[in-house]
């Protein structure tokens, strides 16, 4: 099929109007208690329900939906994570994902600040950033590391992946560089949408502007693990079947980035 | 001075070596403690194959091919195996630095009548070979067997029990294993000196008064001292003197594999395990070392060839054998690492070099390799064990710090998860009990779901169409009495018979006399029977009866907590469920020798077979689907990844299960890191912090689900691929099909 035929219908509610701003509960889908690959060492990962994007590669869209996860508050997470505490400070830390976790950012922010006071967590939150300027800077105070996470270089592709527009994503790099905020930026690698090489090396030529908080940059291949996920919601997956890339595809498009002197995974 | 020192002991045996008290007793601990040198960096001083190796190896490998193909290669049917049964025989005897096979050619197997001529029949037939017909009449017209002596005591109840499955696994047909020789002591004493010290104990008990006890340890004493004369014999055949001690590496290397070898020529033991060599082999490798005389590549090629030996370790078994324990396993398990009493880290030089084989040879499932994990090891050594698992998934890891204030330091595992002081102690195999069948007893008055025949005698069945936690649990309670009555009295029944009619002469002549002797009972199915008390508990279970009235099914409305989520409402269950069925075990009024009784949690791959024959069970997993394996969480109920997991399983109390409690974990290379480094450290900090939380053991498989798959359609392209199943390693082209469906469908931690 034709991959750029895929219709995707943007959210009914846009941000921040359909956003969770209550920080008395929120919204959790799931958690894991070993992840490896989401910020250094070995993270807990609350992954948030909600999420404003569409992307047509998601292998999450059941995090897609606010209401679909568990109503949680702050006291829960934290005698979540609590009995992990002493391991994950020295073996890692807690990320927060999604879903995305900005659309639930007053609960989030809660969520990091009793992490980081009452555990003493190296805390992360992954995110694709574009509900950021809702936030003041304090905000930030309780995140240690941002997994961003920038789809598309081109802003009319980015739309079509997404259903929502890439400058708000830029902006919060800026808004990071201002910050200090290190970053690990993370990019999915997709035959057909993301791997054409002048869209990546614009990719690349920015976040090599942003200096020295970006700490490593991580290419992620498309696999076609969501795939089961989209069926059970009874949804067409608009790649369905589509192909997963090669080694040496995902090699080169890392070359990208370590050309420009970024650390690349 | 004791007898050896002066009479015994050529000039230069112990030269060099520090300490006394080991000079005038067996004592192996102290000789270890006085004379090894802790080793705390990391593995860059390691050698890779010398060409000599990889010419033996690959040698060795188009037989290993061809035994592939066939199942068995070859059988030495025309005799039954002894220590001394078969000549010399060789991979390529002029290049070979450490000598020895089974029989007199690589990969024949060997056959042991003695644990049963059944056994053997089946297995020669099913692999189209056929039993010379002397052996067959004299083990039906005049030598009883193990197997026949057991059945001749069993009650119609344990014939019912072991029909249904409800207790299954029992060593009564072929050998028990889990019993290791001290084999480091005939490198370290020699054979003549052991038989003197031998005879010393047997003459000290002479004139005690001779009842069963004493007349039974004084036949097998002598029957003892003759194995040390066959094993002496043995080595002849190769050339060799192991009467006197070990003068250098070499020497210590082989003396201590021929006293091994010995074992597996008589014994085809469920699990025949090498015990805890390496630190002590690395005192004679240093001392020539320090002397000039051996090289770092010339002790890695000592240790590479020992090991390729030690892969090639066979025994004859049947079909049925190879579903409970899929794979061909034989449990060389060899212990290494731990920290001394002392404080000082066991780990040396040699604990790496016995870890680097995997690269050297390439990933094996044998011998089992298992790291006695502290949090007290060098970071050099646990962050290299994690690199060698990440790499090769060959390894298993048991809780050291658990282990030590039990059995002290110089403990080496049997089989899987059986930790026994070495030379001291052995057990006497017990299998298991099916809790999860159990359970379904409970609800049915002791009729099997399956047959419908009365399996456990005057109990009523619950008749109410909800299940009542409380009823449920009174009605279990009462069938765990009766289960771990019936179980205690099959296995008093099978060591009787073992030591009767398949005693373990050259092991045993390698323990001290008296030994502690655990009675090994074993539990399956917990994760089911836990989930299942969680549903009656916090969900409705409403019950499907078939015409009979017998409870065949379970609907669940609600939802339960499930073990393997770090969640007290239902881990509570499993530990209350482990604790309860060792204190009815421990309840029974008699254990044979004196022993004391232990479980373990623990299933091999008979979780498989387990399965298949158990009907549907109220925690909703459906009639013939395999249990979890071990401990482990049912799959794909452990929802919050693995380090919940891990904490779930960790709660499993060791004091109630000194058998060992089982744990298999797997992820996907990807998971673990971004890179190899970022890999080993995350996998080291894991392993710390089970440990840490008393998680007794933990196989650690790292594999892609696509390999697997891949290896599945194309066997031949994955020769040595392996895998961890519960408490072992196995070639994963040798599980059945199965059984590798059972693992692929495991819960893959690769959340991303």
């Amino acid at each position: 099929m034709d991959i750029h035929r895929a219709i995707i219908r943007p959210p009914k509610a846009h941000a921040p109007a359909g956003t969770h701003s209550s920080t008395d509960f929120g919204y959790l889908h799931s958690v894991e208690s070993g992840a490896a690959v989401d910020g250094p060492g070995m993270r807990f990962v609350f992954f948030m329900a909600g999420c404003l994007f569409r992307c047509v590669y998601c292998h999450n869209p059941d995090t897609w939906k606010l209401h679909n996860g568990r109503k949680i508050t702050v006291d829960d997470a934290v005698a979540e994570i609590k009995p992990y505490a002493g391991f994950l400070r020295m073996a890692g830390g807690v990320t927060i994902s999604g879903g995305e976790p900005l659309m639930q950012a007053p609960f989030v922010g809660e969520m990091f600040k009793r992490f980081k006071s009452e555990l003493g967590l190296h805390t992360a939150l992954d995110t694709q950033g574009y509900l950021h300027a809702s936030m003041d800077d304090e905000w930030f105070d309780n995140v240690d590391l941002v997994l961003l996470d920038i789809k598309h270089s081109d802003p009319e592709v980015y739309q079509r992946l997404t259903a929502q527009p890439l400058q708000p994503t830029l902006d919060f790099a800026y808004r990071l560089q201002r910050l200090q905020k290190p970053i690990w930026l993370r990019y999915v690698f997709v035959p057909g949408w993301t791997d054409g090489h002048d869209d990546i090396a614009r990719l690349a030529d920015f976040v090599a502007g942003l200096g020295s908080i970006v700490e490593r940059v991580e290419v992620l291949p498309f696999h076609q693990m969501g795939t089961q996920k989209w069926a059970q919601l009874g949804m067409d997956y608009p790649l369905a079947g589509a192909p997963t890339p090669t080694p040496e595809a995902t090699a080169a498009a890392r070359s990208i980035f370590a050309e420009r002197g970024l650390t690349v995974f | 001075m004791g007898i050896l020192s002066q009479t015994i002991v050529p000039a230069d045996a112990w030269a060099g070596f520090k300490g006394d008290k080991w000079r005038d007793a067996v004592d192996v601990r102290d000789f270890i403690q006085n004379n090894y040198k802790p080793y705390e960096a990391d593995g860059a001083f390691l050698a890779g194959p010398t060409p000599r190796t990889l010419k033996v190896w690959e040698t060795l490998g188009v037989l290993l091919a061809e035994e592939r193909k066939k199942g068995v290669l070859d059988v030495s049917a025309d005799r039954a195996s002894s220590i001394t049964a078969h000549d010399a025989g060789y991979i390529a005897k002029d290049i070979e630095l450490i000598v020895g096979l089974q029989t007199d050619a690589p990969l024949k197997r060997a056959i042991m009548p003695n644990g049963g001529l059944r056994m053997v029949e089946n297995g020669l037939e099913a692999f189209g070979f056929k039993l010379d017909p002397s052996v067959h009449e004299v083990w039906t017209k005049y030598r009883k067997s193990h197997n026949q002596g057991i059945f001749d005591v069993y009650s119609p109840e344990i014939l019912a029990a072991r029909k249904s499955g409800v207790i299954t696994g029992l060593p009564d047909a072929y050998g028990r294993g889990r019993i290791i020789g001290d084999y480091r002591r005939v490198a370290l004493y020699g054979t003549d000196a052991l038989r003197a010290f031998r005879l010393k104990d047997f003459r000290a008990i002479e004139n005690e008064v001779f009842n069963d006890d004493v007349m039974r340890l004084r036949e097998e004493m002598s029957e003892q001292y003759r194995a040390l004369d066959e094993l002496k014999e043995m080595a002849a055949k190769y050339g060799y003197d192991v009467s006197r001690p070990a003068t250098n590496a070499r020497e210590a290397i082989q003396w201590t594999y021929f006293a091994y070898l010995a074992a597996v020529k008589e014994q085809n033991g469920a699990a025949m395990s090498l015990g805890r060599v390496s630190t002590f082999l690395d005192i004679y490798i240093q001392r020539d070392i320090d002397a000039g005389v051996l090289t770092e590549e010339q002790a890695q090629e000592l240790i590479d060839d020992m090991i390729i030996k030690l892969r090639i370790v066979r025994f004859l078994r049947t079909p049925e054998y190879d579903q409970l324990f899929s794979g061909d396993p034989t449990w060389v398990t060899e212990s290494i690492g731990g920290v001394g009493e002392d404080g000082r880290p066991l780990v040396t030089k040699s604990s790496f070099r016995f870890l680097h084989t995997l690269y050297n040879l390439g990933p094996a499932p044998e011998p089992n390799l298992t790291v006695l994990w502290s949090t007290k090891l060098p970071d050099g050594f646990k962050t290299f064990c994690a690199k060698v698992s990440a790499d090769t998934s060959a390894i298993q890891y048991e809780n050291d710090d658990l282990m030590r204030p039990k059995w002290g330091d110089d403990y080496g595992i049997a089989c899987c998860v059986s930790a026994m002081r070495i030379g001291k102690q052995m057990q006497f195999f017990g299998a298991r009990s099916n809790l999860a069948k159990a359970l379904l007893y409970a609800i049915n008055g002791g009729v099997d779901e399956k047959s419908g025949a009365v399996v456990a005698k005057g109990f009523e069945p619950i008749t109410g169409d909800v299940l009542d936690y409380d009823e449920v649990m009174a009605k279990f309670d009462k069938m765990m009495d009766w289960l771990a009555q019936t179980y205690v009295k099959a296995l008093n029944t099978v060591h009787y018979m073992h030591d009767k009619y398949a005693y373990e002469r050259i092991e045993m002549a390698l323990h001290d006399r008296d030994i502690l002797r655990t009675m090994a009972c074993g539990i399956a199915g917990l994760s089911v029977a836990a989930d299942s008390l969680s549903a009656i508990k916090h969900a409705k279970v409403k019950v499907i009866r078939n015409e009979a009235g017998l409870a065949v099914d379970y609907k669940i409305e609600g939802t339960y907590p499930a073990y393997g989520n770090n969640d007290d409402s239902v881990d509570s269950i499993a530990v209350w469920l482990t604790e309860t069925f060792m204190k009815k075990i421990a309840a029974q009024p008699y254990f044979y020798r004196n022993s004391m009784p232990t479980q373990s949690v623990l299933t091999i791959t008979s979780n498989v077979v387990y399965g298949k024959k158990t009907g549907n069970t109220p925690d909703g997993r459906r009639a013939g689907e395999p249990f979890a394996p071990g401990a482990n969480p049912m799959n794909g109920r452990d929802t919050k990844g693995f380090v919940a997991a891990g904490a779930s399983v960790a709660k499993i109390p060791y004091d109630a299960a000194l058998d060992g409690i089982s744990w298999t974990a797997s992820a996907t290379p990807d998971s673990l890191g971004r890179t190899d480094e970022e890999r080993a450290r995350n996998l080291a900090n894991c392993l710390d912090a089970y440990s840490a939380a008393g998680g007794f053991h933990v196989n650690v498989n790292v594999f892609n689900r696509d390999t697997l798959v891949h290896a599945m359609d194309h066997p031949e392209l994955y020769p040595q691929l392996t895998v961890r199943v519960s408490g072992y390693a196995v070639n994963f082209v040798k599980l059945t099909r199965e059984q590798q469906l059972d693992v692929i469908s495991r819960t893959f931690h690769s959340k991303m």
